[in-house]
């Protein structure tokens, strides 16, 4: 891997198909729903971004704009309708076993099966992700010191709260010490504490020279975390760049909301 | 063998094996619950149909001859002399089940024997009609009052017909049939077992393996999609092929489990439950699994195992379709109508088929071979072609599943 980039998409599509009912669906989910002439909901459209080595890289966006989409499909989740990614520089398309094993991806919709301990699922996730026994139990010990769950290591999930079950999701994830760790919203559904605990990871993470990439909608947590934000709306970029770059003076939150307002011009009437 | 696989048959089975409620529910229960209800079935039954061996039944009789009582009598049959006056009273009686049979004997019966055998016409003490005016033509008749909803009344009514049935054979035998001593039935201790486990087994088999299957794969598959916890295995480097064969190969081992409870329990239960047909003591010999041989077994056993990864494969593709184990349990009906179908038409089957490209149809090859092995005309080819056919379905199962599990339609859809 001799690229300066952890992650290049180049022209990311992806397209679903879709019944009536289905589309009807998004739209009073997302208010919007962009579709193709075949009928096919367009989630991501040309998406090309860069994510440098050692930065926190947000993709920042409302709802429907593809950023869970996209995060799918860099952890090799869906396939790309058109376009590829060099994830840890492998493709996407081609090398999907090989993109996992290299990243780590999390999300609040990846749960941890309730019936197991946090001790077991990690020694578990280890052997898919074939690391050695004796790394792992050193891992396991540090993890879970990390994240405060050492007493709870035998406890079954589902006996665990919510917040100490996404912390025990997080240590799982990370099993194999990945370079760089997709995260899908990563303060969702979380209480403020076990927030700040995770948001905390993620930047003592990138001091250990970790990649991030994240995907939120959340202004403050983009403002507070990210070395760089990609403003995405309708499966498209609009804009990228540092916080600096991006909110020119003024907050994240206005910067955001012109581009908003440059593009659904017809929204902001109402 | 694969270390992804080699984890995920584990966990699989660490899931079951660890789970105390769920050995219970699938491995236990399925079989003790048969052996109570089939058993309990059998003796209740059976209870309903035998009369209490202490019980005297109340039994009237009105012009009760000589030669009649003495029948009667020997035959254990004790009746009580009645009036004509109380004749409607009896019969009320029956009707209210307070009592079992009366026996009305036509006015002249021993005269009108007599003339009708051609013997000399007795003259009965006290009797209303002379031997000279016997009518010619005028048939002796005996009439049994009696009520079919009483068991008392029916076997009392049945043991009193046998009585004058054979009394009337004994005066004038026309011809006998089977009224010797004899073994008449010629069918060898293995031919009935065989027929009696042809016709039942392979419906009782295939029905428990596809319950087996059912309540182990559609919680592992659509459970697992449901509660979001699949999608965490399919982020790490493992093979979606190892992911569909580990959980079809560890899940055939609970399956297999369940549906042998369920078979135990019903070869425990087959000889209480057959007591109301054999009367309670013949039916363990009757089905006496010792009549097969090794090879039938190792046959049973080849079939058996190849149809249990061929249904939790079928269940485990439905499941996958299903957002939730509820609707999965429901998207694998019409599967579960079809295997029960084909296992009925079992009972009816003489013989097992012989067109061997109808043993290239799964489920339908499986009942056929079994039907074979257990009346003792399986066919080895035969018995191949069926597990080749079932591993084939299966593996085919396998790189659906596989290909299920990269699709975002089936792993997110909601």
């Amino acid at each position: 891997m001799s690229s300066s980039y952890a992650i290049e998409a180049f022209g990311l599509v992806k397209k679903f198909k879709t019944s009536k009912r289905a589309l009807a669906r998004t739209v009073h989910e997302t208010g919007t729903a962009h579709v193709d002439a075949e009928g096919r909901i367009v989630a991501v459209d040309t998406l090309s971004f860069m994510v440098k080595r050692g930065e926190i890289y947000g993709l920042l966006g409302p709802n429907g704009a593809g950023k869970t989409t996209t995060m799918r499909m860099l952890a090799t989740l869906i396939k790309p309708t058109a376009g590829d990614a060099l994830v840890a520089g492998h493709s996407i398309v081609d090398k999907p076993e090989a993109v996992r094993a290299s990243i780590g991806f999390l999300t609040s919709e990846l749960k941890l099966e309730d019936f197991f301990t946090p001790s077991y699922l990690f020694d578990f996730f280890s052997r898919l992700h074939r690391v050695e026994p004796q790394v792992a139990a050193r891992r396991k010990q540090q993890m879970f010191r990390r994240f405060g769950i050492e007493d709870f290591a035998t406890t079954k999930v589902s006996a665990l709260s919510t917040g100490m079950r996404q912390k025990a999701s997080i240590a799982i994830s990370l099993v194999h010490d990945p370079d760089l760790i997709i995260f899908d919203e990563p303060t969702n559904g979380l209480d403020v504490i076990t927030a700040r605990v995770v948001t905390d990871y993620l930047q003592e993470l990138r001091l250990r020279g970790k990649t991030i990439v994240l995907s939120t909608h959340i202004f403050s947590l983009a403002e507070r975390l990210c070395d760089r934000i990609g403003v995405i709306m309708d499966g498209q970029m609009l804009a990228e760049g540092s916080l600096a770059e991006i909110a020119l003076e003024r907050s994240l939150e206005e910067a955001f909301f012109d581009l908003y307002v440059a593009r659904h011009p017809e929204e902001v009437l109402l | 063998m694969r270390s992804g696989l080699v984890a995920i048959m584990q966990k699989e089975l660490k899931r079951f094996f660890s789970d105390r409620r769920m050995v219970l529910t699938t491995v236990l229960l399925p079989g003790l619950l048969i052996y109570l209800i089939y058993s309990f079935m059998g003796s209740a039954m059976s209870s309903n149909l035998t009369v209490s061996s202490d019980y005297t039944p109340k039994i009237y009789a009105w012009n009760l001859t000589e030669p009649l009582a003495e029948v009667t009598e020997a035959a254990g049959l004790d009746f009580e002399p009645v009036s004509i006056e109380r004749m409607d009273n009896i019969k009320q009686e029956i009707a209210n089940k307070t009592a079992d049979l009366l026996m009305v004997v036509s006015v002249n019966f021993d005269a009108e024997l007599a003339y009708e055998l051609g013997e000399e016409v007795p003259v009965a003490q006290g009797s209303a009609v002379g031997a000279g005016e016997v009518r010619a033509g005028a048939v002796p008749s005996i009439s049994l009052y009696y009520n079919s909803t009483r068991v008392e009344s029916s076997a009392v009514y049945a043991q009193t017909q046998a009585a004058l049935s054979a009394y009337k054979e004994a005066l004038r035998p026309v011809f006998t049939v089977n009224a010797g001593e004899e073994q008449y039935n010629l069918a060898s201790e293995e031919d009935t077992a065989g027929f009696m486990f042809a016709s039942l087994l392979p419906m009782f088999l295939m029905i428990f393996l596809y319950s087996g299957c059912l309540a182990v794969a559609p919680e592992s598959i659509a459970g697992e999609k449901e509660r979001g916890t699949i999608a965490t295995l399919l982020v790490t480097p493992l093979k979606r092929w190892e992911l569909a064969l580990g959980k079809i190969l560890s899940l055939c081992i609970p399956a297999l489990l369940s549906g042998a409870s369920s078979f135990v329990g019903v070869m425990l239960s087959l000889p209480n439950l057959y007591q109301l047909e054999s009367g309670g003591s013949g039916a363990a010999s009757l089905l006496d699994s010792s009549v097969y041989g090794i090879s039938d077994y190792l046959m049973l056993l080849a079939v058996v195992l190849s149809t249990v990864v061929l249904f939790v494969g079928l269940i485990s593709v439905i499941s996958a379709f299903a957002r939730t184990t509820k609707e999965a349990n429901v998207m694998v009906m019409p599967l579960m109508m079809v295997v029960m179908l084909v296992a009925f038409s079992a009972m009816f089957q003489t013989s097992s088929e012989t067109n061997f490209v109808l043993y290239l149809a799964p489920v339908y090859n499986s009942v056929q071979c079994m039907v074979s092995v257990f009346g003792f005309t399986a066919e080895p080819a035969a018995i191949a072609l069926t597990v080749g056919v079932n591993l084939l379905v299966s593996a085919l199962c396998v790189v659906v599943l596989s290909r299920m599990f990269e699709s975002e339609r089936i792993i997110f859809s909601k």
